[in-house]
C-alpha cells in the first residue's frame, strides 16, 4: 500500500538546545527523517532554536525556522504555512511536550493539522506513570511497586508502605531531572521537595528501587498494519541504579538467553500496543532479576526515537528515525527497502556479528562541587561507541574513544593501587568505574567481591579479567620476544599498540613496526545488518583484527572488506564524544566539510566514534570509518587509503592535535599547515608575531613551576588569568585576585596536567569582548562575522551571550579589529577558517587568541546570515576556490544573538556563577529587531552579575 | 602436559571441500569432525540450535559475536544431545553467567565428544559459503595436516540425496503431554524439536511420537484427532517412502500440521519438487509474509532445501499461503481440498521470535472444526 497521499507539507519538531539529557542524537534523527520525508516529495518545514544543528540547514529541510520551541513560533509557522502533518517523535521530550501543549490548546486542529509518528494519547499515558503503572498491570506487564505523590505528606505515606531504598523521579522531565535514591529519611525529605519543584505539573513518582537488576533496552518499529520489529536489544553493563544515559552499554545484549530474551519481546511487542495503534518507532526499558528467575519488569516505554534509538541505527546499520518517518506516512514495513542490502526489505530485524560498547563522556571538572556519583539522574555530556568483533575490543574501543588521557584499560601506569580506594570507588561509580574494576582485577580483589559491590554481571567481569590476564602474559616479554599469537591475541582484543608499549616498556612505534613484521595488520569490516547474509551496499566500516584464511591455491592473508578505489580522496577528522567546549558544532562544520569535499570530486573519508552525530550517519560521507579518533586507528586508515591529505581544522581540538604527529608521519594536512597551528598554540611564538606586527596583547608569561609564579605575578600585576596551554574550553582556566589564590590554582594545575605549562595573562578588567570568524586562502581574507559579547571579558566565550553584528562598538574599534585580523590571518598563512577572539579596553583592542581552525561560532553565522561559510572555507582549503571566487551577501535584519544554555538543574549544589571556564552545554539562536528588545535589555542590564574570579 | 602448553591454545582449522582454509584455536573440546558448513544468523539461543536435531550432521558456523555467554539449561534443549557435528565461532565463552544455568557449554561438547573451534573470521567465512555456496567441511583441533583432513573430506556424502530422519528419530514410540487433554496427535518424528511438542500440548494436546521408520499401517491405526509432520535434516527428496506415507495419510481427511521437513514431504506427496537451496536459511530474523491475511511475521528458520515455487501456481490442489520476503520462496502452503497445511519456518521457535505461534492455534481450530 502506498503511503498516505494526503500528506504533502510536513512540520518536524527540534529537541532544540543541546542540554545534558538531549544532544545533537536529535539533530541526526530529524535530519534523516527530513531527508527520509523529501525523498518522498514531500514539503518539510522544520523549528528548532539551535543553529549548531545540520537539520536547521537549507541542505535538510525546505522551510527552517530558528526560533524559540513554544506556542507562538508554532502559531506563526501555521499562519505562513499550510501544514498537512506535524511529525513530533524526532525532537526529544521537548518536541513531545511543545506538541502536547499545542494540543491542548487546540491549534493542531484549528488548522487541520494531523500528529504522526504517535499519538497523544501514548505521550499521555508513557509520561504520566500512574497512568502507566495502571496499564501496565491491565496487560499484565511487571512493573515496580510504585505510586504518584503529589505533596510532601501523599509521598511520606508511600515511603512507608514501601520502604527504603526508593526511587524518587518528577513527572515529565527528561533525563532523569529530579530522579534520585534515597535510602535514609534525609534524603527522602531532600528529594521529595526537589522533585515536587522541578516537575511542571509537580508530581512525583515513588518507586520501589530495584537496586542490582540487570537492565535491558529494546528499540521497536511498527507499521499501520501493526507488524512490529525489534531493530535492537541493547544491554546496560552497569545494571539498575545508574541512569541508562550514564550506563555503559553494550549491543547485542550479551546476558540473555533466548527463552528470557523473546519473552523480554513478547512483553515489548505488548507494550507498544497498548499504549496505542500509532506508526513509528518505541524504546522500552526492563529490568530483570539478577537470579535464576529471570524476572522481568519493565521500566519504561517512549513513544519516539531517543538517545537509545541513535545508538541503535548506529550499532545495526538500520536507520530507524528515517524509516520511522516513512512508516508515519503509511508505509509498511514490506514495502520499504533496506537500504544496505538493496534487495531485501525494511521488514526483518537486524542481526549482528560484532559488539558495540557505549561510553559515556562526564565533564564533572566543569561543575566544581557536583556530587560525582553517578546514579538515576543523568550527568553524562556525550558519549563514544567503540565497534569491535568481540565484547573486549569494542570496550576498549570505546575507552580509546573517550579521550580522558587514557588507551584503554590499564596497561598505562595511571591506575588506582591502594586497596582501600579502590573498593570506594568501586562502591560509588563516578566517570572512571571502568577503569577502577581494571585496577582491582590487576589488584586482585575477587571477581565475586566486585560483582557483590557493583552487581555488574559476572560475564562482563570476567572478559575484563582476561583483559588484565592478557596484559600480565604481554608483560613476561620484550618487543623482540613477543610471540605473534600473543601479540594477534591482544590486538584482537583491542590492546593499543600504545598500551602494549608501556607492557613491554618499548616505544609505540616500536610495536607498530613489529606487528608490520608479523604481519598483524587493522583490516575493516562491514556494518551491514545481517551479518553477511547479504551482499551490503553501505559503506560503513570498523576496523578489527582476525586470523588468517588461505583461499584454494594461495597464500594465508587477512580479509578485508573495505575497498580502495582509485578517486582521489580526502579524510575529515571528527570531534569525538560531546563535552563541554566541543559539541555539536564542530559535528555541523566536519558534515559540511564532507559536502564541500564531495562536491569538488573528492571522495570523502569520515572517521568519527560519537553515535549520536550526523557526521557518523553513513549517508553523510562516502566512507565512513567508525573508529577512535586515536592514532593508531587513523593512520592505519590513512595507510589503507591514501588520501591527498587529511582535514583537521573542521574537528575541534580532537582533530586538531593530532595533526602535530600527522605532520611528522609526512601525512598532508588540508588547509594551514601544522607549522601555523602550532605558532597559534605556541603562546611564545604567538606573541612575538604579535609583537612584531604592533598588536597588542595582555602581558602574560609562561611558567613551568609554582616557584616561577611570584615573579611572574609581580611583572604582570593582578588580576590574573591562569590557565594550562593545549585544553579546550577554557579547562583549569581561573582568574586569580592575590598571591595566596595563585599559588593554590598553580600547584592544582601542575598536579592536574603533569608536564603542562601554565600560562599566566594579566586580566584585563572591565574589558569588552569580541570575536571574528574569518575565511582566508592564505592572500585574501573575508571576515564571516563580527561579534560582541554581552558579558564582560573574563567569562568564557562560550558562556557569554554574543551578538552579531556587534552592537555597541565604534568604528575605531571595528577597524582594528579588521586590521588585526587581516594581519594574523596572512602571518599564519592562514587557508581555511580562523576565529580571533578580542578584548577591548580604552579604544584599544588587544588580541586574546587566535584558533586557526573552524570555532563555535560558525555555525551561529552561518545561520544568521543564511550562507554556508564552512562549505567555502573547506573548498578553500582543498585549494579549489579562491576567497575572491565567492559572492558574500550576509542577509540579517537587526541581530542575531547566541544565548548560551547550561545545564545546571543536573547538579543542584553547583554554584552557578560564570567564569573563564566555559560551563554551558548548548546554545540558542534569537533574532531581534532592534536593541529596544526587552529579552537583549535584560541581558544586558545583568550582564556582570554572574560573573566570578 | 607441561605448564607452557596449557597456556598456549590449540591451533585449529577448517577446511572446506574447495580446499579453502579457515584458521582459529580450539576452544578446549579437541577432535576432529565432518559436515556440511552452515551459517546461523541467530544472536540468541545458541544451545536450541546446537541441539536441533535438523542440524544433526552439520558444521555450525554462528556469526554472532560471543557462544556460550549463558552457559545450558537444560530444560531449554530441543533434544537430549548435541547434533550439530561441529562448532566454528569467532568468541567461546568457557564460564557463563546465568545463575540458574545447569552446566557451562564447553561441558557439553566435551561430555559429547564434538569439536568446537574459536577464534575464526567467522565473517569471512560466511561471506565466503554465501558466494560458493554450501558444500562439505572438515574441522581440526588435531591436525593440521591438509593431505590427512583431505582424505577424511572425501569420504563425507554429500548432503544432497541423503536421508538422515532415521539417524535423530525416536527409536521407540512415546507419549507427551496429558492423557487427559481435548486432542490426540499421531507425530511423526523426523527429528522433532522440543518445543513443537510443548506448543501442542499447552494448546490441550496428547501426542504420540512415532518412529521415523514406522509403517503407515500401525501409524493409522491409532486413534487420533489429527497428525503432525516433523521438521528433520536430510534431502526430502531422498525420502520417497515418506511421500507415499503423506499421501496416504492426507488421504484420511484428518487434519494435518507440517513444519520445515514435514511441509517438504506435503509438498512432495502432492506432486511438487523440492531443491537445495545455495546457502540455505538459517536464524531468527527471516520476514515472512502471510498473504492470507497480509501481515507480516519474524521467523525462526533452519533449512537448506526448499519447495519449488514454480509448479504450484499450476497445482489443482495446493495453495500459497506464505512467502520469505527476502528472497520470495515458498514458506508456507495449504491444501485446498482438504484440512492440511504446513510451513518451511519453525513458529515453535525455539530459538526465535514468537510472532508465528498463531499457527498452532490454526492446528488447532482445524481439531476443533474436524472433531465435531
Amino acid at each position: 500500500m502506498p503511503r498516505n497521499k494526503d500528506i504533502n507539507s510536513v512540520l518536524i519538531i527540534g529537541s532544540g538546545p543541546i542540554v545534558i539529557g538531549q544532544a545533537c542524537e536529535f539533530d541526526y534523527s530529524g535530519s534523516q527523517a527530513s531527508r527520509s520525508l523529501r525523498e518522498e516529495g514531500i514539503e518539510v518545514s522544520l523549528i528548532n532554536s539551535n543553529p549548531a544543528t545540520i537539520m536547521t540547514d537549507p541542505v535538510t529541510a525546505d522551510h527552517v525556522y530558528l526560533l524559540p520551541l513554544e506556542i507562538e513560533s508554532l502559531e506563526k509557522i501555521l499562519q505562513e504555512r499550510k501544514i498537512d502533518a506535524v511529525l513530533p517523535t524526532m525532537g526529544g521530550q521537548t518536541a513531545l511536550n511543545l506538541c502536547i501543549e499545542a494540543d491542548k490548546m487546540g491549534l493542531w486542529e484549528e488548522y487541520g493539522v494531523k500528529i504522526i509518528g504517535v499519538d497523544i494519547d501514548a505521550i499521555n499515558i508513557t509520561e504520566d506513570r500512574e497512568q502507566f503503572r495502571l496499564l501496565m498491570e491491565k496487560i499484565g506487564v511487571g512493573v515496580a511497586p510504585s505510586q504518584t505523590a503529589t505533596s510532601y505528606l501523599k509521598g511520606k505515606e508511600i515511603a512507608q508502605k514501601f520502604g527504603f531504598p526508593l526511587c524518587i523521579r518528577a513527572s515529565f522531565t527528561l533525563g532523569g531531572s529530579g530522579a534520585t535514591f534515597v535510602h535514609t529519611r534525609d534524603e527522602f525529605d531532600d528529594a521529595m521537595q526537589r522533585g515536587l519543584e522541578v516537575s511542571p505539573i509537580h508530581e512525583v513518582m515513588i518507586d520501589k528501587a530495584l537496586l542490582g537488576w540487570k537492565e535491558f533496552e529494546l528499540e521497536l518499529l511498527r507499521d499501520k498494519n501493526d507488524n512490529i520489529i525489534i531493530i535492537c536489544s541493547i544491554e546496560n553493563f552497569d545494571p539498575m541504579g545508574i541512569h541508562t544515559g550514564d550506563s555503559i552499554t553494550v549491543a547485542p545484549a550479551q546476558t540473555l538467553s533466548d527463552r528470557t530474551f523473546q519473552r523480554m519481546r513478547d512483553m515489548a511487542m505488548k507494550m507498544m500496543r497498548s499504549i496505542g495503534t500509532f506508526a513509528g518507532g518505541c524504546n522500552v526499558q526492563f529490568a530483570v532479576s539478577p537470579d535464576e528467575k529471570e524476572e522481568i519488569v519493565a521500566i519504561e516505554i517512549n513513544p519516539r526515537v531517543s538517545r537509545s534509538s541513535a545508538l541503535a541505527s548506529k550499532a545495526t546499520g538500520y536507520p530507524i528515525a528515517k524509516v520511522a518517518a516513512k512508516l508515519a506516512l503509511g508505509y509498511t514495513l514490506d514495502e520499504l527497502n533496506n537500504q544496505i542490502t538493496k534487495d531485501t526489505t525494511a521488514y526483518f530485524e537486524p542481526t549482528l556479528d560484532y559488539v558495540i560498547v557505549k561510553i559515556p563522556r562526564w565533564n564533572f571538572d566543569k561543575f566544581e562541587g557536583a556530587d560525582r556519583r553517578l546514579g538515576i539522574q543523568m550527568k553524562s555530556v556525550g558519549e563514544a561507541m567503540g565497534i569491535g568483533r568481540s565484547f573486549q575490543e569494542a570496550l576498549h574501543k570505546a575507552a580509546q574513544s573517550l579521550e580522558v588521557n587514557r588507551n584503554g584499560l590499564g596497561a598505562d601506569g595511571k591506575g588506582y593501587t591502594d586497596q582501600d580506594e579502590v573498593i570506594e570507588r568501586l562502591t560509588f561509580a563516578s566517570w572512571n568505574r571502568i577503569f577502577v574494576i581494571y585496577d582491582a582485577i590487576q589488584l586482585g580483589i575477587s571477581l565475586r567481591r566486585i560483582h557483590d559491590i557493583t552487581k555488574i554481571d559476572m560475564w562482563f567481569l570476567r572478559e575484563i579479567e582476561d583483559l588484565a590476564r592478557t596484559q600480565e602474559k604481554i608483560e613476561k616479554h620484550s618487543v623482540d620476544t613477543i610471540p605473534r599469537d600473543l601479540l594477534l591475541d591482544a590486538k584482537m582484543k583491542g590492546f593499543a599498540d600504545r598500551q602494549i608499549a608501556h607492557a613491554l616498556h618499548c616505544l609505540e612505534s616500536e610495536v607498530f613496526k613489529k606487528r608490520q613484521e608479523l604481519k598483524i595488520q587493522r583490516t575493516f569490516k562491514l556494518v551491514d545488518t545481517c551479518a553477511a547474509e547479504f551482499e551490503a551496499y553501505t559503506p560503513y566500516y570498523y576496523s578489527t583484527f582476525e586470523n588468517e584464511i588461505q583461499l584454494p591455491n594461495g597464500a594465508p592473508f587477512v580479509e578485508n572488506e573495505s575497498i580502495v578505489t582509485d578517486k582521489k580522496k580526502v579524510v575529515v577528522l571528527g570531534s569525538g564524544p560531546n563535552r563541554i567546549g566541543q559539541g555539536i558544532e564542530f559535528d555541523y562544520c566536519c558534515v559540511h566539510g564532507v559536502l564541500a569535499a564531495r562536491e569538488c570530486g573528492y571522495e570523502t573519508i569520515m572517521i568519527n566514534c560519537n553515535p549520536e552525530t550526523v557526521s557518523t550517519d553513513f549517508d553523510t560521507a562516502d566512507k565512513l570509518y567508525f573508529e577512535p579518533v586515536f592514532w593508531e586507528h587513523i593512520y592505519e586508515i590513512i595507510l589503507h587509503e591514501k588520501p591527498e591529505g587529511v582535514i583537521v581544522q573542521l574537528g575541534g581540538q580532537t582533530a586538531l592535535k593530532l595533526a602535530d604527529k600527522l605532520n611528522r608521519y609526512g601525512i598532508k594536512i588540508i588547509g594551514t599547515s601544522f607549522d601555523s597551528l602550532d605558532l597559534a598554540e605556541d603562546r611564545g611564538r604567538f606573541s612575538h608575531l604579535l609583537a612584531d606586527s604592533n598588536i597588542p596583547y595582555p602581558r602574560f608569561d609562561v611558567i613551568t613551576t609554582a616557584e616561577e609564579a611570584y615573579d611572574v605575578a609581580a611583572k604582570l600585576g593582578f588580576p590574573i588569568l591562569v590557565r594550562p596551554s593545549y585544553v579546550l574550553g577554557g579547562a583549569g582556566m581561573k582568574i586569580v585576585l592575590n598571591q595566596e589564590d595563585l599559588e593554590h590554582h598553580v600547584i592544582e594545575l601542575f598536579k592536574d596536567y603533569p608536564g603542562n605549562r601554565v600560562l599566566l595573562d594579566h586580566y584585563l578588567e572591565g574589558a569588552i569582548e569580541a570575536e571574528i570568524d574569518a575565511i582566508c586562502d592564505g592572500d585574501d581574507i573575508y571576515i564571516i562575522g563580527i561579534m560582541e559579547h554581552i558579558e564582560p571579558c573574563g567569562i568564557h566565550s562560550g558562556d557569554s551571550h554574543s551578538v552579531l553584528p556587534p552592537f555597541n562598538l565604534g568604528e575605531l574599534i571595528i577597524e582594528q579589529i579588521r586590521m588585526h585580523t587581516e594581519t594574523i590571518a596572512k602571518k599564519l598563512q592562514v587557508k581555511g577558517l580562523i576565529n580571533i577572539q578580542f578584548a577591548i579596553k580604552d579604544d584599544k583592542v588587544f588580541i586574546i587568541e587566535a584558533n586557526p581552525r573552524a570555532s563555535r561560532t560558525v555555525p551561529f553565522i552561518a545561520k544568521a546570515y543564511g550562507e554556508p561559510y564552512v562549505n567555502m572555507a573547506t573548498k578553500i582549503m582543498l585549494g579549489e576556490n579562491k576567497v575572491s571566487d565567492f559572492k558574500f551577501s550576509p542577509e540579517l535584519d537587526g541581530f542575531a544573538i547566541k544565548i548560551p544554555v547550561f545545564s545546571f538543574d543536573k547538579f543542584p549544589k553547583v554554584n552557578k556563577e560564570l567564569g573563564p571556564q566555559m560551563r554551558s552545554t548548548g546554545e540558542k539562536i534569537h533574532f531581534i529587531k532592534n536593541l529596544r528588545d526587552p529579552m537583549f535589555r535584560k541581558v544586558y542590564s545583568e550582564r556582570n552579575l554572574y560573573l566570578s574570579k | 602436559m607441561n605448564k607452557n602448553e596449557t597456556n598456549q591454545p590449540k591451533k585449529a582449522v577448517v577446511l572446506l571441500e574447495d580446499g579453502a582454509v579457515f584458521y582459529g584455536i580450539s576452544t578446549g573440546a579437541d577432535g576432529s569432525a565432518v559436515g556440511e558448513i552452515c551459517f546461523n544468523t541467530g544472536m540468541t539461543g545458541y544451545q536450541e540450535i546446537f541441539t536441533d536435531p535438523s542440524y544433526f550432521g552439520q558444521i555450525m558456523v554462528t556469526t554472532n559475536a560471543h557462544i556460550g555467554n549463558y552457559g545450558v539449561l537444560e530444560d531449554e534443549a530441543e533434544s537430549n544431545s548435541l547434533k550439530i557435528a561441529g562448532l566454528v565461532c569467532r568468541n567461546f565463552t568457557q564460564k557463563g553467567s546465568r545463575v540458574g544455568k545447569s552446566a557451562d557449554l564447553i561441558d557439553d561438547f566435551r561430555a559429547q565428544g564434538k569439536v568446537s573451534i574459536t577464534g575464526v573470521d567467522t565473517r569471512a567465512l560466511v561471506r565466503y559459503i554465501r558466494k560458493q555456496g554450501a558444500m562439505n567441511a572438515v574441522i581440526s583441533t588435531e591436525t593440521q595436516d591438509m593431505d590427512a583432513l583431505r582424505e577424511l573430506l572425501k569420504n563425507a556424502p554429500s548432503m544432497e540425496g541423503l536421508s538422515l530422519a532415521g539417524e535423530v528419530s525416536t527409536e521407540a514410540p512415546y507419549f507427551f503431554g496429558s492423557p487427559e487433554a481435548k486432542f490426540t496427535i499421531a507425530a511423526m518424528d523426523f527429528g522433532i524439536k522440543q518445543n513443537i511438542l510443548r506448543c501442542l500440548a499447552e494448546r490441550d494436546c496428547y501426542i504420540k511420537v512415532f518412529p521415523a521408520d514406522t509403517a503407515l499401517d500401525v501409524f493409522l491405526e491409532f486413534e487420533c484427532d489429527g497428525y503432525f509432520l516433523s521438521n528433520g535434516p536430510g534431502d526430502p527428496a531422498a525420502m520417497e517412502k515418506e511421500h507415499a506415507f503423506v499421501a496416504a495419510l492426507i488421504e484420511k481427511n484428518k487434519p494435518v500440521f507440517g513444519i520445515c521437513l514435514g511441509h517438504q514431504l506435503i509438498a512432495l506427496s502432492q506432486g511438487l519438487t523440492t531443491y537445495k537451496m545455495h546457502h540455505g536459511h538459517r536464524g531468527i530474523n527471516h520476514p515472512i509474509l502471510n498473504k492470507e491475511t497480509g501481515l507480516g511475521e519474524i521467523s525462526s528458520q533452519n533449512h537448506g532445501f526448499a519447495v519449488s515455487a514454480d509448479a504450484i501456481e499450476n497445482n489443482p490442489n495446493v495453495e500459497l499461503t506464505h512467502i520469505h520476503l527476502n528472497d520470495q520462496t515458498v514458506a508456507g502452503i495449504r491444501l485446498k481440498n482438504r484440512p492440511v497445511f504446513s510451513v518451511q519456518y519453525h513458529p515453535e521457535s525455539a530459538p526465535g521470535p514468537h510472532d508465528s505461534r498463531y499457527l498452532f492455534d490454526n492446528f488447532i481450530s482445524l481439531l476443533h472444526h474436524y472433531s465435531n
